[in-house]
């Protein structure tokens, strides 16, 4: 079972100088809130700055992460 | 044993042909668990709301009857998560970026739709009453 700290330390090691705030919505370890920040985002539309947070969890969202919900910025 | 010179990467496969057809075929089409009037999920209940809210039409298939559509929609649209909205052919987002679109008043114009200034009372959430969204009848199972 995932946990935030862990989804943020993905994140922040996949994605160069991200920041990430995760909160677990339902306690259970399965729907998660993410905010990432990172420089590298800019010029990219919302789809592919989404697709590259997905893309630190490949085929995991939609299997153990039920959910994860994103909101990305550049700073 | 015969060779398939063909691709054999699902280009031909009916499911997969239909979702592709049906994202052609409808200007603004939203793949959702569940239907408008009855959302399956709390995502799409809330995508489904932005739409209703502007009184956007818009055609929708549930996945959820076979799982064939989502494994297939993914694979077209390289999104992982359900709802996922296409507008002319081009995946504008899932509910968050949706409801980004939504509070930031740019869903109006990605959907070609009026900007609802004089209009409704109905929080997103509440969706309107008198108006069924034009609902293509599942037809990629």
């Amino acid at each position: 079972m995932p946990t935030s700290e862990e989804l943020k330390q993905r994140i922040e090691a996949s994605i160069p100088q991200a920041r990430a705030e995760v909160q677990d919505l339902t306690g259970g370890g399965d729907h998660f809130q993410v905010t990432v920040t990172a420089p590298g985002f800019a010029g990219l539309s919302r789809i592919e700055q989404h697709r590259l947070v997905y893309a630190v969890f490949g085929p995991e969202v939609g299997g153990p992460i039920h959910a994860l919900s994103i909101k990305t910025q550049t700073q | 044993m015969s060779h398939e010179p063909e691709d054999v990467s699902a280009a031909q496969d009916p499911v997969r042909e239909a979702i592709a057809r049906a994202i052609a075929d409808n200007r603004v089409i939203l793949f959702m668990k569940g239907t408008p009037d009855q959302p399956a999920c709390g995502f799409s209940a809330r995508t489904v709301a932005a739409l209703q809210t502007l009184e956007a039409p818009f055609a929708a298939v549930d996945v959820l009857p076979d799982p064939r559509i989502r494994q297939h929609l993914t694979a077209i649209s390289n999104w992982p998560t359900i709802p996922q909205l296409f507008v002319d052919g081009e995946l504008v987002g899932g509910c968050d970026i949706v409801s980004e679109l939504y509070e930031s008043g740019e869903l109006a114009g990605a959907l070609g739709v009026p900007e609802p200034e004089d209009a409704p009372e109905a929080a997103p959430g509440a969706p309107a009453p008198d108006r069924a969204p034009l609902s293509i009848e599942n037809r990629l199972s």
